[in-house]
């Protein structure tokens, strides 16, 4: 059927901020949806509150709204749009849950807004867990056997049915968020209390448990025909137990015959139909007993999933633009395939190669939380590798992680028996870095039958691993690199630093190799992902190594621009970066042949629509190499883009320029200089620029020595770090002794030299400015001139990570002379440096004096969010200035504005950043929530920004967007340290007069008392409940009484009573409040609220 | 320690690829041709349309599951010689009974790994399918024990035969006829219809689908003549056609079969053909056939059912293809009335399906007994079980018998 005539406007609704469970995949399943209806003619009305995506960017939709995803913001929207139709599938759970909030309201029937790509019984069909029960019943299918509780009696009574261990699931949740597997009646309790809490119906299945299962997810398509296409078979390497999210998973899957998997695709297609997903995609996801081949239906998603993101790079399938077309009315075989283009999109992939993912952890983030994996997603990001066997995808995804520790490796003795009987006891529980172990396990003895009794794990993958640890040590034990077991090493994964330290080659080893190498002719050839296993020619070119022999890539006569993506997503370095490489990707196409190079499968930049070539490829020296030496021989090469990143392409700079790689924009010298305290101190010396007093130490003497000339408190942190990794607030000698402690350590691990107490890469120690007003500055420089993108004043002063930090933008305490001095200040840096393109400064403004905190050449996190805020490009501008532009021409194009952010607009709109952080995802062995209090090291996964005509209104609707809002009424706890008991009391007596309750403990009491201030107190949690069984704080906040916390530390190391307070409050989902500037802000934004709803306008309105 | 006995495959072309021995050692001789399914190694092996075909499998892990007892589609492996990337070291499946490579070697079956089998199959899609052997072992070394030139197995796979026009029904068919009786719900009940089945290389699971809907399958072999047929069918009125299944070579050299086929259709016993069983309806009704570049060998094949307007994900195994107007109702040249394409191939518009209108038959150029692929066409058996229960023909919506070009179409391109 070819596309519906009656919808001319369609709304769609994005995923909001990136949390753990629905991230950047769903920015790339929207910016597809977004780009495929324009095409189509129809006017595209676009929400997320998320500034960081590439589908806010203004081109993508007709109007843009970066407002709060709630249904009353949504209902404004509609009102004012009056869109025909509104899709909702493509934004994760968050969009599902506002379309099903919005009907359930009787809004969409009001305005006649149909819902497109899925109905509401559809929905409910497939998230329903008893609803669905009975689907796969009709479906012929098998579900384990449950019991649906909406209260703890049911669920213990339940228990004693099924038995335990079982499988906790709340219905209604994403990303599997308080789900569990309880092993005994105490872990029953606290998993459901959880689980009723999170789930939005009250809602909890319990579950047999059917852990050590094979697990599958298959990825499907079904248009208004009732045609039905599977995309994808995913395997899952870990068995049942660990969330897909969180699983090491390959496609296609490798361990069954075609009756199992035909089975599996029949019931999957019966599931489809049978949920009655309208037009669109949906996964189901499936358990396979491995002794007797007993299939189970775990569950399905009745729209397009995080796995899709995955499914569509692993075959070229483009899952969510199909999805588009088929809401609006196509069917499957009137699409045309993307790739091959003269066959249609009514078909299944066949892929000729294997794909791997990989999970990547911030556990390093959350030292308190437990680190086992269980059904309760808590990965942040992953990287994805192709490979034309197993071992070669899963060797590039572990290096493409980017990240110590999870990399094979044949370092030292191999373990003891006792060892290995340890740790095969130790891996039954899975955790991040299980498979390395495994990988140990096995080479020193043990089998596989022992590693799969163990793991689960299916031994054709653990006999694969034995496979590497054999050719590794004919590596290590070979008298000469021959050209045979080179290339065998290379086919399995091996890589040329692995093969260096296999041979004890020093510390230039892995050049040697790839000299051998080279110098033998084992080069990888790069492949073309084509969705038909080369049945048809591909006419798009995405590629992926091999060591194999033929080679696809084209010539070419246009010059090429190379862009480094920024890797799998980790906390600091996010989709934001990834927002940079696809804009210098769209603005450089036309004048040059872009090439983009990343392992990310849930970006907007490994879309193979993005750049003229794409190569899914490790972002490591060796793989990067590789792909540039096969473009120079396709044609010539411009120049490789590596500052838009983030910190991943940026620390390969410098060894790729050294290799004669021309590095565009800002070079590899000024990049050092920017980090070299001594280099840049000069800098900073002459421009009369001060900054805080600092040093830099690699020993404990050193570190001594510095901290006693500059005074504490002192910021400490390792060289070289995105996101404050290792960045912690110092207040002592004693403090400062166990962190270069914990450094010497740390590098041991990781490099082998033990007993050095030398650092390799030095500790940088900074004064810490207290009360300083933060200051974030984006700016672009062509060599002569500065274009100041935006200045950005944080909400809470100093101390907090800047990614944690909640800013606003225009600054609104600022004057105009301060942002002038800003402003020079800026240029002086980048004039020093030497930059070409981006640059981001952090500066402290402390009474009068402005110093300069830290500057870093490159892409920053907030680049997207000024862009959005301002309407300036600044990503775009910033590629065309590290290919020659200048700024003054980028202003006679248009591309820039002829003022920058020196000049502020009397009405120009506010803008304020809030970030997400994802404390509710981390529990502590003993089940407690992790603490939620704020540092120098970044923890946030995501942001949002409040767009408003005023700073009350715009920090507002940036807590909407972010925490489901400020309260309006009700009661105020508040226990602060003594040195903030000032400051609280007019922000509280406001809170009163606005019709809040107050209660505190009895310190903060007798002041507010004393001040006038109504308020009744509480017993501290450390008194315990009273005589009388008096309540204790956190009791109230158990009970749901408590309607918002204010809780400020006394100092960094107290975590007794304020721990247990603000871990109380995270795990009731209200709001708390940690710094004295977040309760102003609070409290006007409150106000603001009591006015009446938000007023909406999109994008394209408020920035001319 | 890692050690791999060499092996040689080599084209027509001249090409000569390295890789390592696999299966059985020695030399094998046919027509080299690919397979893209991901899953179903064991349901190929066994398939006896691969008769004198040497298989590259495009998914690079082969023999993972290793060989069950189950899942065999004949009783023995037909394919020639054996063409994969990276053989399974180690089985994983709890219905495994031994390992592939055992089962290639015990069968006496040259395969060879650890090849560019991508670069292959894109050779394949350009050049078209060819001669190639496959050589290991004592094959690689002259009498003197030296390794001979490459030049001298270029040669020997030139001497090879053709597959065009190569008659390969004798070597595949069952030697004696036998019966399969309705099974599953069906099991001891009075069958509901009896087929005769004319094995021109028939896969097991054929006659599985049709007694698992409770039809008796009576199966001849090939060489069977129309009077063998008509003794096999019941002569009490009860439901009852005629079925010729698929198999290797080429149709055009099969005109005795052809012409049995004729004097069944003209008898008005209903008929439905698959794969090969469906090119000779196609010649039989009057229609050429003609071999395709590189053919459809995979389980992944867009299929369009114009009778319903669905899209079927479909098994294909066929080199040659019925040359019949697509885009219009066609008149048997041969005399049997009209005929219509009723199914179409959607990637390259090759016709996969014929269905008479004025006499009970019909046929598909794929595999809906789908072993291995998708079991999305299972249905044409209900719809043979029907016709023979109406003793009509297949009833077709109007858009298809009006002469015209409103029929269902995709957007038209290149045929191979």
């Amino acid at each position: 059927m070819p596309r519906r005539t009656d919808i001319t406007s369609v709304m769609v609704i994005g995923s909001g901020p990136i949390v753990i469970g629905q991230a950047c995949e769903f920015d790339y399943s929207g910016t597809q949806a977004c780009r495929v209806l324009k095409e189509e003619g129809l006017r595209v009305v676009l929400v997320n509150s998320n500034p960081a995506t590439i589908m806010t960017d203004p081109d993508f939709a007709d109007a843009t709204y970066v407002e709060p995803i709630t249904p009353e913001v949504i209902t404004s929207i509609i009102a004012k749009e009056r869109p025909d139709a509104l899709l909702a599938t493509l934004g994760a759970q968050t969009a599902l849950n506002a379309a099903i909030a919005l009907d359930e309201a009787g809004v969409l029937a009001e305005y006649g807004v149909e819902l497109i790509g899925a109905d509401i019984p559809a929905i409910q069909r497939g998230e329903d867990r008893l609803a669905f029960r009975d689907v796969v019943d009709r479906c012929g299918g098998e579900s384990a056997r449950s019991h649906i509780v909406h209260t703890m009696d049911e669920a213990l009574t339940a228990a004693k049915d099924l038995g335990y261990p079982l499988v906790v699931r709340p219905s209604f949740t994403m990303g599997g968020l308080g789900s569990g597997l309880a092993y005994d009646e105490a872990d029953l309790r606290m998993i459901v209390g959880q689980g009723l809490h999170y789930s939005p119906t009250t809602e909890v299945l319990l579950e047999e448990s059917i852990l050590g299962w094979k697990e599958y997810e298959l990825e499907l398509m079904r248009d208004s025909l009732n045609n039905v296409v599977v995309v994808c078979p995913i395997e899952n390497v870990d068995a049942v137990g660990v969330h897909t999210g969180d699983s090491i998973t390959v496609a296609p899957a490798l361990t069954l015959t075609d009756r199992e998997y035909q089975k599996m695709r029949d019931i999957g297609i019966a599931i489809i139909r049978e949920v009655g997903v309208a037009a669109g995609g949906c996964n189901v996801q499936f358990a396979i007993d491995p002794v007797t081949g007993r299939i189970i239906v775990i569950e399905m998603n009745p729209r397009v999933a995080r796995s899709s993101a995955l499914a569509s790079k692993a075959t070229g399938f483009p899952i969510a633009k199909i999805a588009a077309k088929l809401a609006i009315g196509y069917s499957l075989d009137e699409i045309p395939n993307d790739i091959t283009r003269v066959t249609p999109a009514c078909f299944e992939p066949s892929i000729d190669y294997v794909v791997t993912k990989v999970p990547r952890f911030a556990f390093e983030k959350f030292p308190a939380a437990d680190d086992t994996l269980t059904t309760t997603m808590k990965s942040v990001g992953e990287a994805m590798a192709l490979g034309r066997n197993f071992n070669e995808s899963l060797g590039k995804c572990l290096r493409s992680i980017d990240k110590s520790g999870v990399q094979f490796h044949w370092e030292g003795e191999p373990w003891s028996e006792d060892q290995v009987a340890e740790k095969l006891v130790e891996m039954r529980r899975p955790y991040e870095t299980r498979l390395v172990d495994i990988q140990q396990a096995l080479r020193a003895g043990a089998t596989v039958e022992q590693v799969h009794q163990a793991t689960w794990i299916d031994p054709w993958f653990l006999e694969q691993i034995e496979y590497v640890n054999e050719v590794a040590s004919a590596l290590a034990t070979a008298p000469t690199l021959s050209e045979d077991l080179l290339r065998l090493a290379k086919r399995n994964g091996i890589s040329d630093r692995q093969i260096a330290r296999l041979r004890h080659m020093g510390a230039a080893g892995e050049d040697s190799v790839r000299e051998i190498r080279h110098a033998l002719g084992i080069r990888p050839v790069f492949k073309t992902v084509d969705t038909c296993a080369a049945e048809f020619e591909a006419s798009t070119p995405y590629h992926y190594s091999s060591y194999d022999t033929e080679c696809e890539v084209a010539p070419r006569t246009k010059p090429a621009v190379i862009i480094l993506g920024s890797g799998p997503n980790r906390i600091g370095q996010g989709i934001e970066f990834d927002y940079s490489c696809v804009h210098a990707s769209l603005t450089l196409a036309g004048e040059y042949e872009t090439v983009m190079v990343n392992c990310n499968p849930e970006t907007v930049s490994t879309d193979y629509d993005t750049s003229d070539r794409l190569y899914f490829e490790p972002l490591t020296f060796e793989d990067v190499m590789e792909v540039y030496l096969t473009e120079l021989s396709a044609g010539p090469v411009k120049g490789i883009i590596v500052q838009l990143g983030g910190q991943t392409p940026l620390s390969l700079a410098r060894r790729l320029e050294e290799a004669g790689l021309p590095i565009l924009g800002t070079s590899p010298a000024a990049i050092d200089a920017a980090e070299d305290r001594g280099v840049f101190g000069q800098v900073l010396q002459d421009a009369n620029l001060p900054a805080p007093a600092f040093g830099t130490a690699r020993t404990m003497a050193e570190a001594d020595a510095i901290a006693d000339r500059i005074g504490f408190p002192v910021l400490v942190r390792p060289s070289y770090v995105l996101g404050g990794r290792g960045m912690e607030i110092v207040y002592d000698h004693p403090q400062l002794t166990e962190y270069v402690e914990r450094a010497l350590a740390a590098q041991e691990e990781s490099v082998a030299t033990s007993g050095s107490a030398v650092l390799a890469a030095p500790l940088l120690i900074d004064r810490f400015l207290d009360n300083g007003i933060e200051i974030d500055v984006d700016a672009l420089y062509d060599g002569e001139e500065l274009f100041l993108g935006g200045v950005m004043e944080h909400i809470e002063a100093a101390g907090i990570h800047s990614g944690d930090s909640a800013c606003v933008l225009p600054p609104v305490s600022l004057s105009d002379t301060e942002i002038a001095r800003i402003g020079t200040s800026t240029e002086a840096i980048a004039r020093g440096v030497g930059v070409r393109g981006l640059l981001n400064v952090q500066f402290a403004l402390v009474g009068e004096v402005l110093y300069v905190i830290e500057a870093n050449p490159r892409a920053s996190r907030t680049v997207p969010f000024v862009s959005k805020a301002t309407g300036v490009p600044l990503a775009k501008a910033a590629a065309r200035v590290m290919v020659g532009s200048t700024i003054a021409e980028l202003r006679a194009e248009g591309i820039l504005p002829a003022e920058d952010a020196t000049t502020r607009a009397d009405n120009a709109p506010i803008a304020v950043k809030e970030a997400v952080l994802p404390f509710t995802r981390f529990r502590r062995r003993d089940g407690l929530a992790v603490d939620s209090l704020l540092g120098p090291e970044m923890r946030s996964t995501g942001e949002v920004m409040g767009f408003d005509v005023d700073f009350p209104h715009a920090f507002a609707k940036s807590q909407s967007a972010a925490y489901g809002g400020l309260p309006m009424s009700g009661t105020v706890f508040v226990s602060v340290a003594d040195r903030h008991k000032r400051s609280i009391v007019f922000p509280l007596k406001r809170l009163v007069q606005l019709g809040f309750a107050v209660c505190a403990t009895s310190g903060t009491a007798q002041v507010l008392r004393r001040n006038g201030i109504p308020c009744s107190v509480v017993r501290k949690f450390s008194s315990g409940r009273g005589p009388g069984g008096e309540p204790t704080v956190v009791d109230l906040i158990n009970e749901g009484k408590i309607d918002m916390v204010v809780n400020t530390p006394s100092t960094q190391l107290s975590r007794t009573d304020g721990y247990e307070i603000r871990a109380a409050t995270t795990a009731a989902d209200k709001s708390i409040v940690t710094t004295t500037d977040h309760l102003g802000a609070a409290v006007q934004a409150i106000e603001a609220m009591r006015e009446g709803p938000y007023t909406v306008a999109s994008l394209q309105e408020r920035v001319k | 320690m890692i050690t791999m006995e060499p092996a040689l495959l080599v084209l027509e072309d001249g090409t000569v690829v390295r890789g390592h021995a696999y299966g059985a050692r020695g030399k094998t001789l046919g027509e080299i041709v690919f397979n893209t399914g991901m899953t179903g190694y064991q349901e190929t092996l066994t398939d006896p349309s691969y008769r004198r075909q040497i298989v590259v499998m495009t998914a690079p892990h082969i023999g993972n599951t290793g060989v069950n007892d189950e899942d065999p589609e004949s009783l023995k492996i037909w394919v020639a010689g054996w063409v994969v990337r990276d053989p399974a070291r180690r089985v994983s499946s709890w219905r495994a009974k031994r390992s592939l490579d055992e089962e290639l070697a015990t069968q006496g079956v040259v395969g060879i790994a650890d090849v560019d089998t991508r670069m292959l199959t894109r050779r394949l899609r350009e050049a078209g399918v060819m001669r190639a052997g496959i050589f290991s072992g004592s094959e690689l070394i002259d009498d003197a024990g030296r390794p001979r030139p490459e030049h001298e197995f270029v040669t020997e796979v030139k001497g090879s035969p053709l597959m065009a026009g190569a008659n390969l029904v004798s070597e595949v068919t069952c030697a004696a006829a036998y019966t399969v009786e309705p099974s599953g719900a069906f099991e001891g009940k009075k069958p509901i219809a009896t087929v005769v089945a004319v094995d021109l290389g028939l896969k097991d699971m054929t006659p599985e689908r049709m007694s698992e809907r409770g039809v008796r399958v009576v199966v001849v072999p090939a060489g069977s003549t129309f009077d063998d047929l008509v003794a096999a069918l019941p002569d009490d009125g009860t439901p009852a056609g005629v079925f010729f299944s698929n198999g290797p070579g080429d149709p055009s050299a099969m005109d005795r079969e052809v012409g049995v086929l004729r004097e069944v259709l003209a008898a008005g016993i209903p008929f439905f053909g698959i794969c090969f069983g469906h090119q000779l309806f196609g010649r039989a009704l009057g229609f050429g056939t003609y071999k395709l570049r590189f053919g459809h060998r995979g389980v992944n094949q867009p299929v369009m059912d114009r009778t319903t307007g669905k899209v079927e994900v479909t098994a294909h195994n066929h080199g040659f293809a019925v040359d019949a107007p697509l885009d219009t109702v066609s008149t048997s040249p041969q005399g049997f009335g009209r005929v219509v394409v009723s199914h179409v191939g959607l990637n390259d518009d090759v016709v996969e399906g014929l269905t008479a209108l004025d006499i009970p038959a019909f046929s598909v150029q794929y595999h809906p007994e789908a072993a291995a692929g998708p079991h999305d066409s299972t249905y044409l058996f209900d719809r043979f079980v029907e016709m023979m229960t109406r003793r009509t023909p297949v009833e077709v919506p109007e858009a298809l018998t009006a002469s015209s070009k409103n029929l269902p179409t995709p957007t038209s391109k290149e045929a191979n």
